[in-house]
């Protein structure tokens, strides 16, 4: 139904269209010269008069439909409905919609069901028939009023064109509304979450172990709440990655910025961004079938004892990935020391490995800096690789041949498979989250001043 | 003093003198091993992905062929034709995996216990009456006689005869009985077994078997996924990057907007997906493993990297246009849509297929709003449950089933070589259609 009032009014913009622009044309007997705008505007601004409005108005219903029907239905349903506790009259609800949308419900409906699937049903019919009567007439009344006002003097350029500004500053703060909506979302979720388990145990307990709740009445069965242990695996897997990637994206980028010739580096430079073009999912599977056990063979081989998710594979693995961040964001940097002062140190007699040491790199020390942080925020942040080569448990280590277990990894499994979403355990995936964004966001800015500074200061 | 100079017969400086030159070889041999270091560090990481693309093409290859073994079933109307109508109706309700079971009772009457016999179904795979059914509907005249019918191997068989199972290695210790593969040997000598291209791995649902199981329902989930983001990404990207670029007055709140969309081109992907979780399923209430979700969530995420390439595709446009376009009596939303947007659209459009192949291969937002699921159906729908490539490979990385090992390297094949035709062209348009200025 509402699909069908979507393509109606689409079909509606093109007719207003053509109708506008031919009363446009048609008021000045053809010649289209004696308009104030053309009659293309004209017919856009008919278009958006008869089509916008009853857009909105579809939109609306959309979004508040199911629950007016729903609270109608839930009204008119038995007392003995009526009766029943919040959380088995969403049940209730949910069985009547199945049933009214023709779904397989999971068991037989019983009458009350029964009843209410049909008042659900032909109240759902009557909103639907009052809404295509309201958005047909609404559609026609905007199209015959803006048809009117068509003249020859009329600007509806100037109409056309602020509604275009409109639609263009509306988009703009989209990127605002999904910041507000990420911040918004981990603040509300992570607060109940701290209604139930202190923020000081959260931050400061080092016993992580939010998945013994084997009975609802079990004491205790939330589990414990103490999230050093996976703040601690995040930082051994980050420092792995980092000192992996770190020596091998600086080295690329110096060599490719300072001494490789214009073929090398055409050749070069895009099969490291290839590197950051793999998906992470590839990555983690890589890691966890041919990276783990090589490291796992290895160290056993000189009598080592490494668990088969050691945090060394996944962060290993991790640091490859993140070579073209480090890489091409050095090589921006280095590229961006004026030529003159290596002139300057060449000319007195320097070779270009000291020069590069002792004048490039001090000079782009600060973006370097800032390049090796966005690293850092990004290695915290990814998932997929540690979801599939590091581990579950909680380990509080800083052996890199043991299993730990990530910030990503604890939201992934507390989050992934149906579960009540009002549980402590789940709630304590969204506090995961609001640490993990006020971490990243953090580094994120400093990184981005670090940069700029230096921007500023060499240019 | 004395003795250097005469070493150096006057006519010597300072910097040819023995003290020196050793000085300018160590230098040099610095100048050198710095060098080094940089040509080992490219050669690592080129070495990384190397052995990264190598492991898993090596490791894909075999997932897209499988066994099937040519089996003389007999068509029995008392299992095939329940009815006893021969109508088409009647016939697809037989009992096919029986007839399967039947022709390998024939061949091997030695497995006589029910333990014996359950060994010997479980060499061809759990969907081997698919064949039959098939077979039987091509050629409803088949019904009462015998016909070669290819029927899928399990798993185990599968591997045993790419090697991956060896019959050197004790018993215990593999999937297969001695009988087993006393049986697989025997149909082998026959010349029955065959090692075919798998197209159910590319045009099947997911399934618990691994040779049953097949990509196509995640590729869909993708495309649909991907039609959603791009639908909502696109207009609401460029429409930001031409306000902030040509109408944003430089205030506080332009600086604000611009300063928000870099951090957010930063944020962690699973973040978007707690949001998703958050806002879309629990707040607005849609349907969760849906494809619209999974849209909406990488549109929001992948709004920033667009965003910014149009920004910048907008800017090279040179400033004499936008002049030119002015005097002639142009207003500015003219100049911006009818000049200076068509110059700029290769490099927004190059922009947005790189934002797009990045969205085809994220994984972790989609697993907070349920896309994960184990779903056998492609999907039909923008709310119909569905999953896209990127987690088909990992669930499937996940399974316990050996068999899974190659069936998922050979997914990320697919999914790699979407993503480097979308990566192509990109490359094209930007050669093609860019001008530089």
């Amino acid at each position: 139904m509402l699909l069908l009032l979507t393509l109606g009014l689409l079909l509606a913009t093109g007719l207003a269209f053509q109708l506008g622009r031919r009363r446009a044309v048609a008021v000045v007997e053809g010649r289209a010269s004696a308009l104030h705008s053309r009659p293309v505007y004209h017919g856009s601004l008919v278009a958006i008069w008869s089509v916008l409005p009853a857009a909105l108005l579809v939109l609306a219903f959309a979004v508040a439909q199911p629950t007016l029907v729903g609270s109608l239905v839930m009204g008119g349903a038995p007392a003995a409905v009526q009766e029943l506790p919040e959380a088995q009259k969403g049940v209730f609800l949910a069985d009547v919609r199945s049933v009214a949308t023709g779904n397989i419900p999971s068991r037989e409906p019983s009458p009350e069901v029964r009843a209410a699937a049909d008042r659900y049903r032909v109240l759902t019919q009557v909103g639907h028939a009052s809404l295509a009567v309201l958005v047909i007439s609404l559609a026609a009344a905007g199209l015959g009023l803006s048809r009117r006002r068509i003249r020859a003097d009329h600007r509806a350029r100037a109409s056309v064109e602020r509604a275009i500004q409109g639609v263009l500053v509306a988009s703009s703060t989209v990127a605002i509304a999904t910041t507000v909506g990420i911040i918004l979302s981990l603040v509300f979720e992570a607060a109940r979450f701290f209604a139930r388990v202190s923020p000081i145990e959260f931050l400061l307990g080092t016993s992580w172990s939010p998945q013994t709740a084997l009975r609802a009445d079990q004491v205790a069965s939330s589990g414990a709440f103490g999230a050093v242990p996976v703040f601690t695996g995040t930082l051994l897997v980050t420092l792995i990655a980092m000192a992996v990637a770190a020596p091998i994206g600086l080295f690329s980028a110096i060599y490719l910025a300072e001494y490789a010739g214009p073929r090398v580096r055409a050749f070069v430079k895009p099969l490291l961004e290839i590197l950051a073009g793999i998906p992470t999912v590839v990555y983690g599977f890589f890691a966890a079938l041919s990276v783990a056990p090589l490291v796992r063979g290895f160290g056993e081989s000189i009598g080592l004892d490494v668990a088969a998710e050691s945090a060394l594979a996944a962060g290993a693995v991790m640091g490859v990935m993140i070579i073209p961040f480090v890489s091409s964001l050095s090589d921006d940097v280095i590229t961006a020391v004026p030529q003159s002062l290596r002139d300057g140190s060449l000319g007195l007699g320097a070779t270009p490995s000291e020069t590069i040491r002792r004048v490039v790199l001090p000079t782009a020390l600060p973006g370097i800096v800032g390049s090796l942080l966005l690293a850092v925020s990004r290695a915290i942040g990814e998932t997929m690789i540690v979801v599939m080569a590091a581990g579950l448990a909680a380990n509080l280590t800083a052996n890199p041949l043991e299993a730990v277990t990530t910030v990503t990894v604890q939201i992934v499994t507390l989050l992934v498979g149906d579960q009540e979403f009002d549980s402590a355990k789940t709630l304590a995936a969204f506090a995961l989250g609001l640490v993990l964004f006020i971490v990243t966001l953090a580094l994120n800015v400093i990184a981005l001043m670090v940069v700029r500074r230096y921007r500023e200061q060499v240019e | 003093m004395s003795a250097e100079q005469g070493a150096g017969t006057g006519s010597e400086s300072p910097h040819t003198t023995e003290a020196a030159r050793g000085r300018l070889a160590k230098r040099h041999a610095r100048e050198k091993r710095f060098r080094a270091y940089g040509v080992a560090a490219i050669a690592t990481a080129m070495a990384a992905l190397a052995l990264l693309l190598g492991s898993i093409a090596l490791g894909g290859l075999p997932g897209f062929f499988q066994h099937t073994v040519e089996l003389d079933v007999t068509f029995a109307p008392d299992l095939l034709d329940p009815d006893g109508t021969g109508e088409p109706s009647s016939l697809a309700r037989g009992d096919h995996a029986g007839a399967v079971k039947r022709s390998l009772r024939e061949r091997f009457p030695d497995a006589s216990s029910r333990r014996d016999k359950r060994a010997l179904y479980a060499l061809v795979s759990r969907g081997a009456g698919i064949a039959v059914r098939d077979a039987l509907a091509r050629d409803p005249a088949l019904l009462g006689q015998v016909a070669p019918v290819e029927v899928l191997l399990s798993d185990d068989a599968d591997r045993y005869f790419k090697g991956e199972i060896e019959a050197a290695a004790a018993e215990q210790n593999r999937k297969l009985s001695d009988a087993q593969i006393g049986w697989l040997d025997a149909l082998d000598a026959e010349d029955r077994v065959r090692n075919t291209f798998h197209t159910r791995l590319l045009t099947a649902g997911d399934s618990r078997e691994p040779e049953l199981a097949g990509i196509w329902g995640a590729t869909v989930g993708s495309f649909l996924t991907l039609l959603v983001t791009l639908a909502l990404s696109f207009p609401v990207g460029v429409a930001t990057a031409i306000y902030l670029e040509e109408f944003a007055p430089r205030n506080r709140w332009t600086d604000f907007v611009e300063v928000n969309i870099n951090n957010l081109a930063a944020v962690p992907s699973i973040v978007f997906g707690l949001l998703g979780l958050a806002v879309f399923l629990n707040f607005v209430g849609m349907p969760r493993s849906a494809p619209v979700v999974g849209g909406f969530v990488l549109a929001l995420m992948t709004l920033p990297t667009i965003i910014i390439a149009a920004r910048s595709a907008i800017a090279s446009v040179p400033p004499s246009i936008r002049e030119a376009a002015l005097g002639v009596g142009a207003s500015p939303t003219q100049v911006v849509f009818q000049h200076v947007l068509p110059l700029a659209m290769p490099g927004v459009l190059t922009g947005t297929i790189l934002g797009m192949a990045r969205a085809l291969g994220e994984t972790a937002p989609l697993l907070m709003i349920g896309m994960v699921a184990f779903i056998v159906d492609v999907p039909s729908g923008l709310t119909s449950p569905a999953t896209v490539l990127p987690v088909q490979v990992f669930l499937w990385a996940d399974s316990p089933e050996r068999a899974f090992v190659a069936k998922t390297s050979a997914a990320i094949l697919v999914l790699l070589s979407f993503l480097v035709l979308m990566n192509l062209a990109a490359v094209l348009l930007r050669n093609r259609f860019e001008r530089r200025w």
